[in-house]
């Protein structure tokens, strides 16, 4: 028999628009692994989905699995076989075990010794049968970010389940799930399609086209997409396509029909975010602009239907959207009142963390950080005003009613109200700024006040966190630090800021907030908290540079401090590992560490004690180099350190050609591992190099 | 369709799909959620269909009755169906068409909303539905209540009156939506608006509020140790109102804050548990034989 269609569509009430491809990956993923380990080979697999159906179509399925020969090893021939030649009844239990008689016993050497087999062919069974039997497990092991129950079922699913299409080939698969059946009947659009059989899998499709469900996901982008396009050409307008956007609403319609309305003129007065926010975030409308990117009184939605009574719904939509930016109006003009200073002083009654004060306390402690930046970065005159106005007034838009209804606005309106109260540029531009990166992938914040008050309000959220013993544990990190933590990180990858180490910062911000009596717990013990969980966001970091793993953990040494050094470094060595002498020079520092383990910890250099030319050579390499190293590590210029380090590769071989460290003099033996220790130490600020690997 | 109209024509649908139609709560609430015949029967494995209209007040968002869509009482219209039916989608839908909704006129779609009331120790996956772009009805499987596990689960379907009526009526200001021919929700309600928010704002005293925060507190543990779930529970109610009068008048500082809420929560919980274990104490009534049990 030809190969058949497998076909699967799981009918739900609707799914919430941001689980659904991660739903459809998970199904195709588990789905393709189940028939595998079923030994059913098939073809090409395709997924389908709306907001009320996810679905598999898995191509060229074979009709049933291939018959295999079977053999399982039983007792050794000594047990097996009795005195009189004959199965003993270990063997006939053996058999029985197996379903079979002692006529399907063969024996057979196995390493070195006889036993007895079973031999067994085991017929291939159906697919439609094993799928029928199998697929409830499949849907079963689904998960979802957020999973629920309805009516007396104790399963948990994305949404409850509603239908079932099971369909190989023509044949109905009917398998239950959920308290449901599968069958070959599948739900159209909920007003403009009804029920319809499908007669084969192939023609899935279809079927639902002619009851208004556009199936495929990328088809129904793409119709959106064309939709706009269609609306940009018939009005001359410029519909900019946020593709995150363009994802949830194709995920809310199963038929799109793009339809435009307008809004008063009146409220492109507003700020243009303040518009776009209103449009995108709350209604899932596309914002529309004139060909110079000037915002229109118009919006576009994408209604789930066809082209009956547009007006209507659009008049509908209008309405909503015209209350909308009537509060938003409101909020404004409201806003435009309050002072900044009395902003700023409201912000006394917001939490900051649960038992961590105020919002307040937490922008008085980003002032008092950046003062104490101001020797170290050297900043001065008009720099200096602009960071500690900025500073003060960080969070003043918290205040305000429009970042109350619109939070994702945080920033953007701090700026735009600022500089109505005739803030500068600088100060207002920090104020927007301060809020990036805001997730992974995002752009540092640009200007010198902008970026440290980011670094600075970071930082000081993870170690007040840090201080009342709260850290992100597995999935959970309500309060963002891991995020924050590494937004700290990219900030300081930057060489601008190498005179910011993270032990200083951390110093820093644990000092303010004994000053201020937020510390609750010893100082050190939360330093070496936050050392650790740093260490973790430094560790991505390298990951997302691509650095090698074994590089990365030569690198990490427990008081990587400087996340510029540290990426400089990791260049050097990804250019060095490329170099043929570059494993003598690890061969040689790996073999100075792990004899210096062998002395004692602190043993100091007699130089009498030097006998042989090589550990003199030795010892006066160790002294330039060190010096040079030195002063190459206070400019932080990772190739300048690893050159000088360099150098003493060859003497150390010599060394080790002819000298024998071990000597019976203890005296002597010690003075050599003091010099192996001092090698060792030296290399070890550069990188514990006896991580890295080679190839053999 | 004036709102009496529209609340008529609710009532009857609901009726006919056999819930039970009850009365708004005579104690103050925040939401139908709170009213006893969803907090406390949504409980337990007793099914359960009920549908009334709940005033629910909001003392923050009193303003003195000149915000067109803000006020401090608005009207809820709940529906529990317990355990949720198989078909409660097709259903709701139906009863928009009794209110002269025409869905293949509109755009009428189901937006992912996860409802919580932490207060209350409430939870629950389901959607807003959105009526060309508006929100009208809040579609919610209750997953907890009171802290303990909603099973079977109930499926709660609160409209919102006010904005379905001003939708329907195609008003901008709910204070002129018509009630019933020639009364507007203004004559009804714009004077104990404009009251509530005054006195909620300026008049009420936080000295007297904070005492019987206190004393509705004692005798809801009080009635407890009695095993008296619903005079206890009907106090929990006053504990949540004063805490949103207290609220409202700014007199319960950021850091207190927690501590309240906390408080209306554990004693939720308590009346949750109770309710569970005095159904069971009366073997459960409204549990038929046969056909409740677990699928």
């Amino acid at each position: 028999m030809p190969n058949r269609d497998w076909l699967l569509e799981i009918g739900v009430e609707e799914m919430p628009a941001r689980f659904v491809s991660g739903s459809l990956a998970q199904l195709k993923e588990k789905m393709l692994k189940w028939l595998d380990e079923h030994h059913i080979s098939y073809g090409v697999a395709e997924t389908f989905a709306t907001p009320r159906r996810l679905s598999i179509r898995v191509r060229d399925v074979v009709e049933g699995q291939a018959d295999v020969e079977e053999e399982v090893r039983g007792p050794a021939k000594r047990i097996a076989v009795g005195a009189d030649g004959g199965w003993s009844k270990a063997a006939e239990g053996f058999a029985r075990k197996q379903g079979l008689t002692t006529a399907d016993l063969v024996l057979e050497e196995f390493k070195g010794e006889t036993y007895v087999f079973a031999r067994r062919h085991v017929k291939g069974r159906a697919t439609l049968e094993l799928l029928t039997e199998g697929v409830p497990a499949v849907l079963s092991s689904l998960t979802f970010p957020k999973s629920m129950r309805w009516g007396n079922r104790r399963l948990r699913f994305i949404r409850p389940v509603r239908w079932l299409v099971g369909l190989f080939g023509e044949e109905v698969v009917p398998f239950s799930f959920a308290g449901v059946t599968a069958g070959n009947v599948t739900r159209g659009h909920r007003f403009l399609g009804g029920e319809a059989t499908i007669p084969v899998a192939d023609q899935y499709e279809s079927v639902l086209k002619n009851e208004a469900v556009m199936v495929d996901v990328e088809a129904r982008r793409e119709a959106i997409r064309s939709q706009l396009a269609v609306l940009e050409e018939e009005q001359g307008w410029k519909i900019p396509i946020d593709e995150d956007l363009l994802e949830e609403v194709t995920h809310l319609v199963e038929i799109p029909t793009a339809l435009y309305g307008s809004f008063d003129e009146a409220y492109l007065e507003l700020p243009a975010s303040v518009l776009i926010t209103t449009m995108r975030e709350h209604q899932r409308y596309f914002p529309v602009e004139d060909a110079k990117g000037k915002l229109l009184p118009f919006f576009i939605t994408v209604r789930n239907g066809d082209e009956h009574s547009l007006d209507q719904v659009a008049r509908g939509n209008e309405k909503v959207l015209s209350a909308r930016l009537a509060d938003a109006r409101f909020f404004f003009e409201e806003d435009k009142k309050l002072k900044i200073e009395t902003a700023v002083d409201k912000l006394n009654h917001v939490v900051f963390f649960e038992g961590l004060g105020t919002i307040g306390d937490h922008v008085r402690r980003i002032r008092a950080l950046s003062e104490a930046l101001l020797d170290r970065l050297d900043i001065t005159g008009e720099a200096q005003q602009t960071l500690l106005r900025a500073a003060d007034i960080c969070k003043f838009d918290g205040s305000t009613y429009m970042v109350n209804e619109f939070p994702e606005l945080s920033g953007v309106m701090g700026r735009v109200y600022a500089t109505q109260a005739g803030e500068t540029e600088e100060v207002a531009e920090a104020i927007e700024e301060h809020y990036y990166p805001r997730f992974a992938g995002d752009r540092s914040p640009r200007g010198t006040a902008g970026i440290l008050i980011s670094l600075l309000d970071k930082l000081d959220a993870v170690a007040a966190a840090f201080s009342l013993g709260i850290q992100p544990t597995g999935s959970q990190d309500p309060y963002s630090l891991r995020r924050r933590a590494a937004g700290v990180i990219q900030i300081l990858a930057d060489p601008a800021w190498k005179n910011l180490t993270l032990s200083f910062l951390f110093d820093l911000a644990l000092d303010q907030l004994e000053k201020d009596g937020w510390l609750k717990r010893p100082a050190e013990e939360v330093k070496e908290e936050l050392t650790a969980f740093f260490e973790l966001r430094l560790k991505a970091l390298l990951q997302e540079e691509g650095v090698r793993y074994d590089i990365i953990d030569a690198l990490l040494t427990g008081d990587s401090t400087t996340p510029s050094l540290l990426l400089d470094k990791a260049r050097v060595l990804a250019q060095e590992v490329e170099k043929d002498d570059f494993k003598l020079v690890v061969e040689g520092f790996s073999r100075a560490a792990n004899l210096a383990e062998k002395g004692e910890a602190g043993l100091t250099i007699n130089r009498d004690l030097l006998e042989a030319w090589a550990e003199r050579e030795l010892l006066a390499t160790i002294r330039k180099s060190s010096e040079a190293f030195t002063e190459r590590e206070a400019r932080q210029d990772a190739q300048g350190m690893f050159q000088e380090i360099s150098k003493l590769a060859p003497v150390i071989h010599r060394f080790f050609d002819e000298v024998l460290v071990m000597d019976e003099n203890p005296e002597i033996r010690n003075n050599r591992l003091a010099l192996l220790q001092q090698i060792d130490e030296l290399v070890s600020r550069f990188a514990l190099f006896k991580k890295i690997v080679f190839a053999s | 369709m004036n709102m009496q109209d529209i609340i008529l024509n609710l009532q009857s649908f609901w009726s006919k799909q056999g819930c039970v139609l009850a009365q708004a709560y005579d104690v103050e609430t925040g939401a139908g959620t709170m009213n006893p015949m969803t907090f406390l029967r949504s409980l337990g494995p007793e099914p359960w269909n009920v549908a009334y209209v709940e005033p629910s007040r909001r003392p923050a968002d009193g303003r003195y009755g000149e915000n067109p869509n803000r006020v401090y009482q608005h009207h809820q219209f709940q529906v529990i169906m317990k355990p949720s039916p198989d078909n409660i989608q097709e259903v709701y839908l139906e009863s928009l068409k009794a209110l002269g909704i025409n869905p293949l006129e509109h755009d009428i779609r189901f937006v992912e909303d996860n409802w919580e009331n932490p207060a209350m120790g409430a939870a629950g996956l389901g959607w807003e539905v959105w009526l060309d772009g508006m929100e009208v009805t809040q579609f919610t499987y209750f997953q907890q209540v009171g802290g303990l596990e909603a099973d079977p689960v109930s499926v709660e379907l609160t409209y919102g009156l006010e904005r379905l009526a001003s939708y329907i009526q195609n008003k901008e200001n709910i204070y002129e939506l018509t009630w019933v021919d020639g009364v507007t929700y203004g004559d009804i309600f714009k004077q104990p608006e404009f009251e509530h928010s005054k006195y909620t704002f300026e008049i009420s005293d936080a000295d007297k509020l904070f005492r019987w925060f206190e004393q509705f507190e004692d005798e809801a543990k009080r009635a407890i140790e009695e095993n008296l779930v619903f005079p206890a529970y009907d106090y929990v109610l006053k504990c949540s109102h004063t805490f949103n009068l207290l609220d409202a008048r700014g007199a319960i500082s950021v850091t207190e804050r927690p501590g309240y809420l906390g408080r209306v929560r554990a004693l939720a919980r308590r009346c949750a548990k109770l309710y569970v274990a005095e159904r069971e104490r009366l073997g459960f009534p409204m549990l038929k034989e046969g056909g409740e049990a677990h699928a």
